[in-house]
């Protein structure tokens, strides 16, 4: 079942003396997800992604906007007419009923033609048991069972009444670290074999990237970024969605541009062309790469928008070891992880305190000196306008 | 070790001896009156012993007349304050507008005393040669004819007892319920919503179970409550609860102790054991009908 959002709005009336604006949860949110897709809605506290997550589930009613299921506009429809398969974030089992009877709660619901026998019941229930892997749990209270079989005990009275749509807010946030991980899995695991199309809400990013077939950046309410979980991370449309995808995050710096040379202090570090074709542009352009593109002179366009500040953003994986490296950053100390090596260090230029790359654990690094140099990978390095964030699209080289 | 436990007897010890000369002394006494025939409080002397009072009282008509009506109160107005309490309670927490004046009004009758309110009682249903009291004006509005709930026939005297005792004991109740249906976590409802749960169906399989360890234990303190009821039958009926065959438990304990038949500390014992034997038993039962009922 593919879901449409179209220009869903969720406004709060203000509660404080203050300001009488409202506040807008989610403004204009458009969006199509295709049918049997695992989809994160990924954002910081407060961004919307759970009012959203309940927009859709029927608990809350959109200010202006439509949502479709397939072909139905379900926007006036109850939460309980539109199909769709609800986990809370804290599992919401009723503790007094045994797992069997928590799953069994919806089906008791059905009436009319959905009705359902007693045997089919039990049947339901012991398939979804079955599918979440806890048929030996049935007779239990949630009480007595740990987070992750609570977890699964929720996803199963969802999945019983064979949603069009399961919703999944924050379904790993009350687990530990260990459980966390083989959890998205199973929920992965779920989700490919009932083939229902999956929302679920999150602030990991990690969780967020790992399992979807999409994500959906969210922050204060408005989209910033939807793409699979890859093209997101490797192009990201503004410094918000660089900053909050990436463990560990990416680090900002101040920089310059000069002729066609990026530069980060005084040190030239890569080299500016500008975009082979127009198409291939970010959502909004901004007006410097409108002038980028607009330039006549072929290839060295560059100097186009020479003399701009703007921020650097450059991926942890994206320092490479140089002994005639262009950015030379004082050596902190070094993390092992035994993968690899995070490399911490400081630099004039840097947003952050310090900045963390990620280098190899066979490459060598001197910790006598006091100076590390790095060169810089271009696909790993985006920038972007200093005053809006929005991510100055152009081609980044290595200038030999 | 053995200082640190004489340090706590100590500090138990004032506790102790209060509780000790003015609870669990005079319990035992009870129990050691109710055996002792013919004791005369002013000598101090008894007969014999034997179980000649607890004969006495269960053969006494007043008594079993005070039995009879400490049932009728219990079994009538401890399932009807706690329904309506119930009721009630639900319908304050679903509204929004109002809810404090309407809470503050409902537990009026908690602060207002006993006596008082019965005078009020009393104005509503008393009928005497100058008026009718209003409840008998609104009968006679509807076309019935008037009745004497004060001094008039035995169903209309219980019917005031009753209607009295449950608008005394139900502020209470409401106030327990209120705060337990608002410790409900809105979660579950929302789940529930999700699940398309009608709204009598939310009610009966996730509210009162949530909340059925209050409603028990207003259960509980309701029944003792009303087994103890006797200032409330004063309040209405006056002293003499004997010959207006209104009489409680407690009130016959009372009357054999300082009342116009009283000075007889023995019966009054015996009618007092026998008093918790029923207090106990029906407690017992409760706790065993609720292991079934109640979720934690």
């Amino acid at each position: 079942m593919k879901i449409i959002l179209q220009n869903l709005t969720k406004r709060f009336p203000s509660r404080s003396k203050k300001s009488r604006e409202d506040v807008i949860a989610v403004n204009n949110f458009n969006f199509e997800i295709p049918d049997g897709k695992l989809v994160g809605l990924l954002g910081p506290s407060g961004c919307g992604k759970s009012t959203t997550l309940n927009l859709i589930c029927g608990l809350q009613k959109p200010t202006d906007g439509r949502i479709f299921f397939g072909d139905d506009d379900v926007t006036e429809l109850p939460p309980e007419n539109r199909g769709v398969g609800l986990v809370f974030q804290n599992y919401a089992l009723y503790p007094h009923l045994t797992v069997q009877k928590n799953i069994l709660f919806p089906l008791e619901n059905l009436k009319g033609r959905d009705k359902l026998t007693k045997e089919e019941m039990q049947k339901r229930a012991l398939e979804a048991a079955r599918l979440v892997q806890i048929e030996e749990l049935m007779e239990r209270k949630p009480s007595e069972l740990s987070g992750g079989q609570q977890q699964r005990v929720a996803i199963a009275r969802a999945l019983v009444k064979m949603p069009r749509v399961l919703l999944l807010d924050e379904p790993l946030s009350n687990l530990d670290a260990r459980l966390r991980l083989q959890t998205r899995e199973e929920i992965k695991r779920i989700q490919k074999e009932t083939g229902i199309t999956t929302i679920f809400v999150t602030h990991d990013q990690d969780e967020a990237m790992s399992i979807s077939d999409l994500i959906v950046v969210m922050k204060d309410g408005v989209v910033q970024q939807i793409g699979r979980p890859q093209e997101v991370y490797d192009n990201p449309v503004n410094l918000f969605v660089a900053k909050f995808l990436g463990t560990p995050p990416i680090n900002v710096f101040r920089g310059t541009i000069r002729g066609d040379q990026l530069y980060i202090g005084e040190n030239p570090c890569l080299g500016i062309r500008r975009l082979p074709s127009p198409e291939t542009t970010g959502r909004e352009a901004s007006e410097l790469a409108a002038s980028l593109r607009e330039t006549s002179e072929p290839d060295t366009s560059g100097h186009a928008f020479s003399g701009r500040e703007v921020f650097v953003g450059i991926r942890p994986e994206g320092f490479i070891l140089q002994e005639d490296g262009p950015l030379a950053c004082t050596l902190d100390r070094l993390e092992v992880m035994g993968r690899d090596i995070s490399v911490v260090s400081a630099h004039k230029c840097s947003e952050n305190a310090s900045i963390r790359s990620i280098v190899t654990a066979e490459s060598h690094v001197d910790l006598s000196s006091p100076v590390v140099r790095f060169g810089l990978k271009p696909s790993k390095v985006f920038i972007f306008d200093k005053e809006t964030g929005e991510r100055i699209q152009c081609r980044l080289v290595q200038d030999k | 070790m053995e200082k640190n436990n004489l340090k706590g007897w100590l500090y138990l010890l004032p506790a102790f001896l209060f509780l000790g000369a003015f609870m669990i002394y005079p319990l035992i006494d009870v129990f050691v009156y109710s055996f002792e025939e013919g004791y005369n409080s002013a000598s101090q002397t008894f007969f014999g012993v034997g179980t000649y009072n607890y004969s006495y009282v269960l053969h006494d008509p007043y008594f079993l007349q005070a039995v009879k009506n400490t049932f009728i109160l219990v079994v009538i107005t401890v399932p009807v304050s706690t329904g309506l309490a119930l009721l009630i309670s639900v319908g304050l927490s679903s509204i929004k507008p109002l809810r404090e004046l309407f809470q503050t009004v409902y537990f009026l009758p908690y602060v207002t005393n006993t006596l008082a309110v019965g005078l009020v009682f009393m104005i509503l249903f008393k009928k005497t040669p100058y008026s009718e009291g209003l409840v008998n004006l609104l009968i006679n509005c509807f076309g019935g004819g008037s009745v004497d709930f004060i001094d008039g026939p035995y169903w209309a005297k219980m019917f005031v007892l009753c209607f009295y005792t449950v608008w005394v004991v139900m502020p209470f109740k409401i106030l327990i319920l209120t705060s337990a249906l608002a410790s409900v976590n809105q979660v579950y409802y929302n789940a529930a919503r999700v699940d398309g749960t009608s709204r009598f169906r939310i009610f009966r399989r996730i509210t009162l179970p949530m909340i059925s360890p209050m409603i028990f234990y207003l259960v509980i303190t309701g029944f003792i409550g009303a087994f103890k009821a006797y200032s409330d039958a004063v309040a209405l009926f006056g002293t003499n609860l004997n010959a207006a065959e209104m009489n409680t438990i407690v009130g016959y304990v009372y009357d054999m102790l300082y009342g116009d038949s009283g000075g007889y500390p023995s019966y009054a014992s015996a009618a007092a054991v026998l008093l918790f034997a029923i207090v106990l038993t029906i407690t017992c039962i409760n706790l065993l009908v609720s292991k079934k009922h109640v979720h934690y």
